[in-house]
C-alpha cells in the first residue's frame, strides 16, 4: 500500500497483483507492453507465482487465460487493440460461456496510430460481445477498476474488457494501492458442461442468457461509481465524456464543469443519465477517444429524438480521426487557447529508421539489389522494426498490413502470377502468426521466397523474448519446408556476396524456399552490455 | 505553484531519464504530477517528447496545451524547436547544442541558433562537452536538466535528491558522477544566461 508514480500500464499490472492474480497471458503490443513487463519484473508477482511468460499470440494469450479462469483462478490478458482482432473468436465466445474466476482482458487503443496499422475502437467490439467495458479516465481509476474488477467479473459471471488509449497507458501519475488480497484456490465451474461446451444446444441456451444479462450489466453501468453525472448552470449544452475525454474538460474548467457532464467510464451505457442529460440540455456534445459509438446511438437514424442536437466527430464539431487533445477540446468550448510560436521552417522532418548496425539493414540492402534484377519483383513485409524498411534509404518493401500476413500476401500474389514474390517477417511475427500460412505455402508448392530475418527478439516493443528463438529451422523443416532450399546467414556486409548468391538461387527455385538472416538485435545487444557492467 | 514541462529529442538520448528524477523530486514534495510519454516505433531514432506537469492541484490532462509549456528541456537543438507551439510566449528553452545529425537534411546549425536567439529565453549548451569534463558523456542529459534546474520551481537539493534515488541502483560511482553533470550543467547556464 502507499502512493507511487505509475504509468497506466504500471497502475492495472500492481492492481491485478493486488487483487489476487494467478496468471497474466499477453503477446507484446504498443501501448500494452509495461502491463506484462511490470508484472515479470515485479518480486511480488513471483513471490506469489504468478504465471507472466510472454505467448505465442493474443489468441493464444486469451484461450489460456480463460483456461486459468475456467480453474477458479484470476487471469489477466493484454493486448494492444488490433490484437484483439487475432484473439477474437476466443473473445466473442468467451462472452457465451462466461467465466469461472474474474477475467480481465485489457486493449491498449492507440487513437492517431502513433505505433498503429489503424485506430480501430474496441469499444465496438466489447459491444459486439456485449459484455460489461469499463474505460478509466485516470491512473487512479484504472488501478481501481483492475483491482475491483476481478470481483464484478466472477459476480457477473462475465469476462470484463478494460478499455485503454495511448495516453491512459503511458502517462504517469500517483496512484494509491490497495491491501494485498489471496489467489484464489482451484474450482471448478458447477455448471461447466453446459456453459463451457458450445454446442449449438448449449451456445443457444447461454446465447439467451448473455441477452438476459444485459439487463443486469446496464443497472451495473447506472450505478456505477465510475459513471458521475456533474449538474452545472450552463444548461445549453449538455456534456458526455468516455474515458480519459473527462479531462480535457476539467483541463478547460479548473473549478468544476460549467455544463452539465456526464463522465461515464463503463459500459454498456448508463440510460437513466443519459436520459437525465437530454432532458436537461436541448444540445449535447460528445466527446470520445476512438470513433463515435455514443454519439452514433444518440443520433440515431429513425425515430431519434428530433429536438435534440448532437455533436461530436460526425458532425464536424471535432475531427473525425485521431485522438482528443486538450486544445482540440479548448477550441470547441469556445476557449482562447493557441499556440504563441510555430514550428520554425528549418526544423526538418525526423522520422524512425532502423537503428546502426541492424541486421535488418544488411539485409534489405542485399535483397534490394537482387529484387532490381526483376522487373515484377514484389516484397510483401510484416509488423516490426523491419517495416522501416518502407522509408528511405532502403524503399525495399511493397505491403505491411498486418501480423503474418506477408507469407500469406506473397503466396496469393504468386498464385495470380507474380514472379518473384518474396515475404520479409520477422522471427516473432512469424511464430505469432506466420507459421501457418507456411504451412499454406508448403502443400501447394507455391512459389514463395521467405525471408526470416531473425534478430532473436521481439525489437518493436522493446526487446521481449521471442517465441521460436533457437528452433526456427526445425519449426520450418517440421512444417515441411525441404532442407536445400533452408539457408542460415549472417547479415553482415563482408557476406553481401554470398547472401545476394543465396537469394538469387532461391529466387530462381520454383517452391517454398526460407532464407534465415540471423543477427542479434543491436538494441538487446546493448542491453545486455549495460546490465553486464 | 505550476509548471509544465516539454522535454525532447531524439529516441535514445535519455529524456525518460531527465522525467524520472523530476518526477522523483515531485513526488518528494508532494506534488502531483502527469508525465505522458512516447514508447513504440517512433523510439527508433525518431524525434521523441514527453509532457510532465507538476502542480500543487491535482492534474487533469496528461497531454499539455499549446501555449502552456513554461519550459522546454531538450537534448538536441533542432529538437528544441519542433515543440515550439507548447511554449508560454515568456517560457524558456534549455537545449544541448550539439545536433543529432541521423537524417539527410540536417539544416544548417546558424539556422537553428538564430531562432534560438529570437526568442525572449533560451539556453543552448554543448551537453556532451560538458558532461565529458564531468566524467562521462552519458550524463549529457543530466548536465541539460542541471542547466534547467532554475525553471522547474522544485528546489535544486530537492532534484539531488531525485537523482540519488533515480541512480543509487547502479552505484554511488554513477550517483556522483549524475551529481557532478547537474551541477556542472547548472553553472554553465548561468554563464551563458548572464552573457546572454
Amino acid at each position: 500500500m502507499g502512493k507511487h508514480l505509475f504509468l497506466g500500464d504500471e497502475a492495472i499490472a500492481q492492481a491485478a497483483i493486488d487483487a489476487g492474480l494467478s496468471g497474466v497471458y499477453a503477446y507484446p503490443g504498443t501501448p500494452s507492453t509495461e502491463i506484462t513487463e511490470y508484472i515479470q519484473d515485479s518480486d511480488m508477482a513471483k513471490s506469489r507465482g504468478i504465471r507472466s511468460k510472454w505467448c505465442v499470440n493474443e489468441k493464444t494469450a486469451l484461450e489460456a487465460a480463460l483456461g486459468m479462469s475456467y480453474a477458479g483462478k484470476r487471469a489477466l490478458c493484454c493486448m494492444k487493440h488490433v490484437g484483439l482482432n487475432v484473439a477474437a473468436d476466443c473473445f466473442m465466445n468467451a462472452a457465451m460461456s462466461g467465466v469461472n474466476g474474474g477475467l480481465i482482458i485489457v486493449t491498449a487503443d492507440d487513437p492517431s496510430m502513433h505505433s498503429s496499422q489503424n485506430e480501430q475502437d474496441n469499444r465496438v467490439l466489447g459491444n459486439f460481445a456485449m459484455i460489461p467495458m469499463l474505460e478509466p479516465s485516470n491512473q487512479q481509476e484504472a488501478y481501481d477498476m483492475v483491482y475491483g474488477g476481478f470481483e464484478m467479473s466472477e459476480r457477473l459471471g462475465y469476462p470484463v474488457l478494460l478499455r485503454i488509449t495511448t495516453r491512459m497507458a503511458h502517462s504517469r501519475a500517483g496512484v494509491e494501492t490497495r491491501p494485498v488480497k489471496p489467489q484464489r484456490p482451484v474450482s471448478f465451474p458447477a455448471d461447466g458442461k453446459q456453459r463451457f461446451i458450445l454446442l449449438p444446444v448449449n451456445a443457444r441456451r447461454r446465447f439467451r442468457a448473455l441477452l438476459k444479462a444485459q439487463e443486469t450489466f446496464a443497472l451495473e453501468s447506472e450505478t456505477s461509481p465510475y459513471n458521475t453525472y456533474f449538474d452545472a448552470p450552463n444548461r445549453e449544452v449538455g456534456i458526455i465524456t468516455c474515458g480519459i475525454g473527462f479531462n480535457y474538460i476539467a483541463e478547460n474548467y479548473p473549478d468544476g464543469p460549467e455544463h452539465p457532464t456526464l463522465k461515464i467510464c463503463q459500459y454498456p451505457l448508463p440510460r437513466k443519465q443519459i436520459e437525465q442529460l437530454a432532458a436537461t440540455c436541448r444540445e449535447i456534445l460528445v466527446l470520445e477517444e476512438g470513433y463515435p459509438v455514443v454519439e452514433e446511438l444518440l443520433r440515431g437514424i429513425a425515430g431519434g429524438d428530433r429536438s435534440l442536437t448532437v455533436h461530436g466527430r460526425l458532425d464536424g464539431t471535432l475531427p473525425r480521426d485521431g485522438e482528443l487533445t486538450p486544445d482540440i477540446v479548448g477550441k470547441t468550448l469556445g476557449k482562447d487557447v493557441g499556440a504563441c510560436y510555430d514550428v520554425p521552417g528549418v526544423v526538418a522532418q525526423r522520422p524512425p529508421c532502423l537503428c546502426a548496425g541492424c541486421g535488418h539493414r544488411d539485409l534489405y540492402s542485399a535483397l534490394n539489389e537482387v529484387a532490381g534484377e526483376y522487373e515484377g519483383a514484389r516484397v510483401f513485409s510484416d509488423i516490426g522494426c523491419y517495416t522501416l524498411g518502407a522509408l528511405p534509404p532502403f524503399q525495399a518493401i511493397d505491403s505491411c498490413i498486418d501480423m503474418g500476413a506477408s507469407i500469406t500476401m506473397a503466396k496469393g500474389a504468386a498464385d495470380a502470377g507474380v514472379f518473384p514474390a518474396v515475404s520479409v517477417i520477422g522471427d516473432s511475427t512469424f511464430t505469432h502468426s506466420g507459421m501457418t500460412g507456411l504451412l499454406d505455402c508448403v502443400n501447394e508448392q507455391t512459389p514463395v521466397t521467405i525471408i526470416i530475418s531473425d534478430n532473436e527478439t521481439t525489437a518493436m516493443t522493446g526487446g521481449q523474448d521471442s517465441a521460436g528463438t533457437g528452433r526456427l529451422e526445425a519449426i520450418c523443416l517440421g512444417i515441411g519446408v525441404e532442407p536445400e532450399h533452408l539457408h542460415v546467414m549472417t547479415p553482415l556486409k563482408k557476406n553481401y556476396e554470398e547472401m545476394k548468391r543465396i537469394i538469387r538461387r532461391e529466387i530462381e527455385y520454383r517452391g517454398v524456399s526460407v532464407l534465415i538472416p540471423r543477427r542479434e538485435c543491436i538494441q538487446s545487444l546493448k542491453r545486455k552490455h549495460t546490465a553486464k557492467k | 505553484m505550476k509548471t509544465d514541462i516539454i522535454l525532447s529529442g531524439v529516441g535514445g538520448q535519455g529524456i525518460l531519464s531527465i522525467a524520472a528524477v523530476i518526477g522523483e523530486a515531485a513526488l518528494k514534495e508532494g506534488l502531483y504530477m502527469k508525465q505522458a510519454e512516447v514508447h513504440g516505433m517512433s523510439q527508433r531514432g525518431g524525434d521523441v517528447q514527453s509532457g510532465l506537469r507538476l502542480s500543487d492541484r491535482p492534474v487533469a490532462s496528461d497531454l499539455i496545451p499549446k501555449g502552456q509549456a513554461d519550459l522546454i528541456i531538450s537534448l538536441e537543438p533542432m529538437e528544441s524547436l519542433r515543440y515550439l507551439p507548447y511554449l508560454k510566449q515568456e517560457g524558456w528553452v534549455v537545449t544541448g547544442s550539439q545536433p543529432y545529425l541521423n537524417i539527410p537534411d540536417y539544416p544548417d546549425m546558424e539556422e537553428i541558433k538564430a531562432e534560438l536567439g529570437r526568442l525572449p529565453h533560451s539556453v543552448a549548451l554543448d551537453a556532451e562537452q560538458i558532461a565529458t569534463e564531468a566524467g562521462s558523456v552519458r550524463a549529457a542529459n543530466i548536465v541539460i536538466l542541471g542547466a534547467a534546474t532554475p525553471f522547474i520551481g522544485i528546489e535544486y537539493a530537492k532534484i539531488e535528491e531525485g537523482i540519488r534515488s533515480i541512480f543509487r541502483r547502479k552505484g554511488e560511482d554513477v550517483v556522483q558522477l549524475n551529481l557532478r553533470a547537474l551541477r556542472a550543467g547548472l553553472d554553465a547556464a548561468g554563464r551563458i544566461t548572464v552573457n546572454h
